[in-house]
């Protein structure tokens, strides 16, 4: 069912950037579950806009009326978040899981977590000890059908408070490390959430209707984002969302942390916006990377570009350090970027012909 | 609480002053003198009602963790552990380094960049490394130096109905223990030992046995508990909830058998929970401190703790309270036993 939400609240959260993103990152929501978490986001993005609503999937969409209301921009991001689902319980209270969107079963062994049952409950993730492990198991990762959540109850309180279906989150919050690196256990993409919202906070009103999508199910088919570019239906839009960040094990396809927002180009990508996202970063100054994209681009810039008619879409990316871990770090630098290359799009779209898009 | 600031202060093995600290703070007003030696050994006394015998209770202030070994030129850090750490545990991490305590992360390349077979395998640890932010090895430096110690960032916490997670459970539980125990009145002049470099070695206790050359010694330990899924029952070693673990023994120390014997008898007259640790594995202090000087009748007798020597292990309050209640029978029973 639809849910509107009917008084407007103030967001009473600190007013600090860094504040926000940690809000948003320890947020526990994982794809289909965002219902935890979406009328929280609804609220932190009300004193920025004219209304949000929750659709079918979840999702949330913000508007803010535009004064000519030409044309309609859409944001994006999504919300959820990859993590675990409970899948049994044994006779001892152990509980067993598998896991929801990319989860590289190596970060799990001793992984603090939240268990979403009937309240929340803590947990750690065990494995038998190596001890126990025979000659050739040393140097083999744990597979998620060998590990169990202990929660310390008892088997009878175990079954009370958790069911099968329930949904698990990592536990893990980090903060800042040194030149401006943050940490957190979900940035990918709440990085992305927190960036469009502090676009909603700088752009006034703008000629054409800007709209946010904060998105659902990104994580296991870019499913939410699909059907929320059906009901806005923008004119253009564009997708934030993160990429990878060079680390010392790896160098491919990813960027350093701390050079800029990157655009994305290829053929998920309007080129017309793609083109001006660069002018418009040269015209300001703000640091930027292209990444080059043969195909599918991962993220939900894929789903939505192919929406009813067809969206003039692009991507812009915050480098990312560990994607999928439950350390994940970005370079407050890189976000800066990517939020001011939005705000300036934003407020220079009431300057784009009527017909800037066509071919 | 004592415990929680305990587990949550640092100690890895050759840096355990933190822990001493805090131990020595709390203790100090009930012993009747304090030794501290040159390795940082911890020696409080407390004398009894006779002095005919020299009665001595240890733990172990330190915990497995690492040491920063390398600053590599992007300003990573490489790292060693200290201790016997399983690498699958680490990934993914929290940590903080030195006296500082600066954050660090342990992180590992996004799934999305791995191959299958990449997934099976554990990384070695001498490809992982420490991320503190830094911009390059020169910027690292300011934070960091060669040989700082680092730690598991992990916050103690009540879990479930009545067990603990944190950090070095092994061997805070005994120190807290014995810090408890410092203040009751005792038949005989006790020694109540807090030893260095457990982990690396059973090194301190080595030490301190040859210093107080005791007529009777007690170890008070955190050891392996494996009842959980995929251990087989006499695979367990111990069993959470059930009691103190006493041992019979294990790959350090063969415990004279009327000493475990009178453990095991007197917890069990006394209502106390007790089981025996059911499998030959690890070592503690007991096998350096019985071999000292001219041999030292020692036994031990542990908490049993889920998860050993990871970021976040796990033990039961009622069986840590079992093991003080043990404890305290031992320090006021020694006539029944020498």
């Amino acid at each position: 069912m639809s849910y509107k939400l009917k008084t407007k609240t103030v967001f009473t959260g600190d007013d600090n950037l860094e504040k926000i993103i940690e809000e948003l990152s320890n947020m526990r929501g994982i794809s289909g579950f965002e219902y935890r978490i979406n009328e929280k986001i609804a609220k932190m993005f009300e004193p920025y806009c004219d209304s949000t609503q929750i659709d079918n999937l979840g999702n949330v969409i913000v508007y803010k009326k535009g004064k000519k209301s030409n044309k309609k921009i859409m944001l994006e991001a999504h919300m959820d978040e990859i993590g675990l689902m409970v899948s049994g319980i044994d006779e001892n209270g152990f509980i067993s899981f598998v896991n929801i969107g990319g989860v590289d079963s190596r970060i799990l062994p001793s992984c603090e977590v939240i268990i979403h049952g009937k309240k929340d409950i803590k947990g750690v993730i065990g494995a038998k000890p190596p001890h126990l492990q025979s000659a050739g198991e040393a140097d083999k990762s744990v597979k998620i059908k060998d590990m169990t959540i202990d929660t310390g109850l008892s088997a009878e309180k175990v079954k009370e408070l958790v069911s099968v279906g329930d949904s698990v989150t990592m536990a893990q919050s980090v903060g800042m490390l040194k030149n401006n690196n943050y940490s957190g256990k979900t940035l990918d993409d709440r990085a992305g959430v927190a960036a469009i919202l502090e676009v909603f906070r700088r752009v006034d009103k703008i000629d054409a209707d800007l709209y946010a999508s904060i998105s659902t199910q990104e994580e296991v088919g870019l499913r939410g984002a699909k059907v929320s570019a059906f009901s806005v239906n923008p004119d253009m839009a564009i997708a934030i969302d993160v990429c990878h960040a060079v680390t010392p094990d790896n160098s491919k396809e990813a960027f350093e942390a701390g050079t800029g927002t990157v655009i994305t180009i290829g053929p998920n990508i309007h080129p017309k916006i793609a083109d001006k996202l660069f002018e418009i970063s040269k015209k300001y100054d703000i640091k930027t990377n292209t990444e080059v994209e043969s195909g599918n681009t991962g993220t939900d810039a894929w789903a939505i570009q192919i929406t009813k008619t067809g969206v003039p879409t692009a991507l812009l990316s915050i480098p990312l350090k560990y994607m999928h871990t439950c350390v994940e770090t970005m370079n407050l630098k890189d976000f800066e970027a990517t939020v001011s290359l939005t705000e300036r799009f934003v407020k220079e779209s009431d300057e784009f012909s009527e017909d800037w898009l066509c071919y | 609480m004592l415990l929680e600031k305990l587990c949550n202060a640092d100690g890895v093995s050759g840096n355990e002053k933190e822990v001493r600290e805090i131990i020595k703070e709390y203790a100090k007003d009930y012993a009747d003198e304090i030794i501290c030696d040159t390795m940082g050994n911890l020696m409080l006394k407390k004398c009894g009602k006779s002095s005919k015998k020299t009665v001595m209770i240890s733990c172990h202030m330190d915990e497995v963790g690492f040491i920063i070994s390398g600053i590599n030129k992007d300003g990573y850090l490489e790292f060693q552990s200290v201790g016997g750490i399983d690498t699958r545990v680490i990934i993914s991490k929290k940590v903080r380094i030195g006296k500082d305590k600066v954050k660090g992360i342990i992180g590992l390349k996004a799934i999305h960049l791995t191959t299958k077979s990449e997934r099976e395998k554990v990384p070695k640890e001498s490809d992982l490394f420490i991320d503190i932010g830094a911009k390059d090895a020169d910027d690292a430096r300011k934070y960091v130096k060669l040989g700082d110690y680092a730690a598991f960032d992990t916050e103690y916490e009540k879990l479930g109905e009545s067990s603990i997670k944190a950090k070095a459970i092994d061997d805070r539980a005994g120190c807290c223990i014995l810090c408890e125990l410092i203040k009751e009145e005792l038949p005989y002049d006790t020694w109540f030992c807090f030893c260095v470099q457990e982990e690396v070695g059973l090194r301190g206790a080595q030490i301190v046995a040859n210093r107080i050359n005791p007529d009777i010694a007690l170890v008070v330990e955190s050891t392996t508990c494996s009842d959980v899924p995929g251990a087989k029952e006499h695979e367990y070693v111990t069993r959470m909830n059930y009691g103190a673990a006493v041992s019979i023994m294990d790959r350090s120390t063969i415990v004279p058998k009327d000493f475990s014997q009178w453990l095991y008898n007197t917890a069990e007259k006394n209502g106390i929970k007790v089981q025996y640790k059911s499998l030959v594995s690890g070592g503690n202090d007991a096998g350096a401190i019985h071999k000292s000087l001219a041999g030292i009748k020692t036994a031990s007798v542990s908490v049993p703790c889920r998860y050993l020597h990871s970021p976040v292990s796990i033990a039961s309050e009622k069986d840590i309270e079992a093991v003080k209640e043990l404890c305290r029978k031992y320090l006021t029973g020694i006539d029944e036993i020498i």
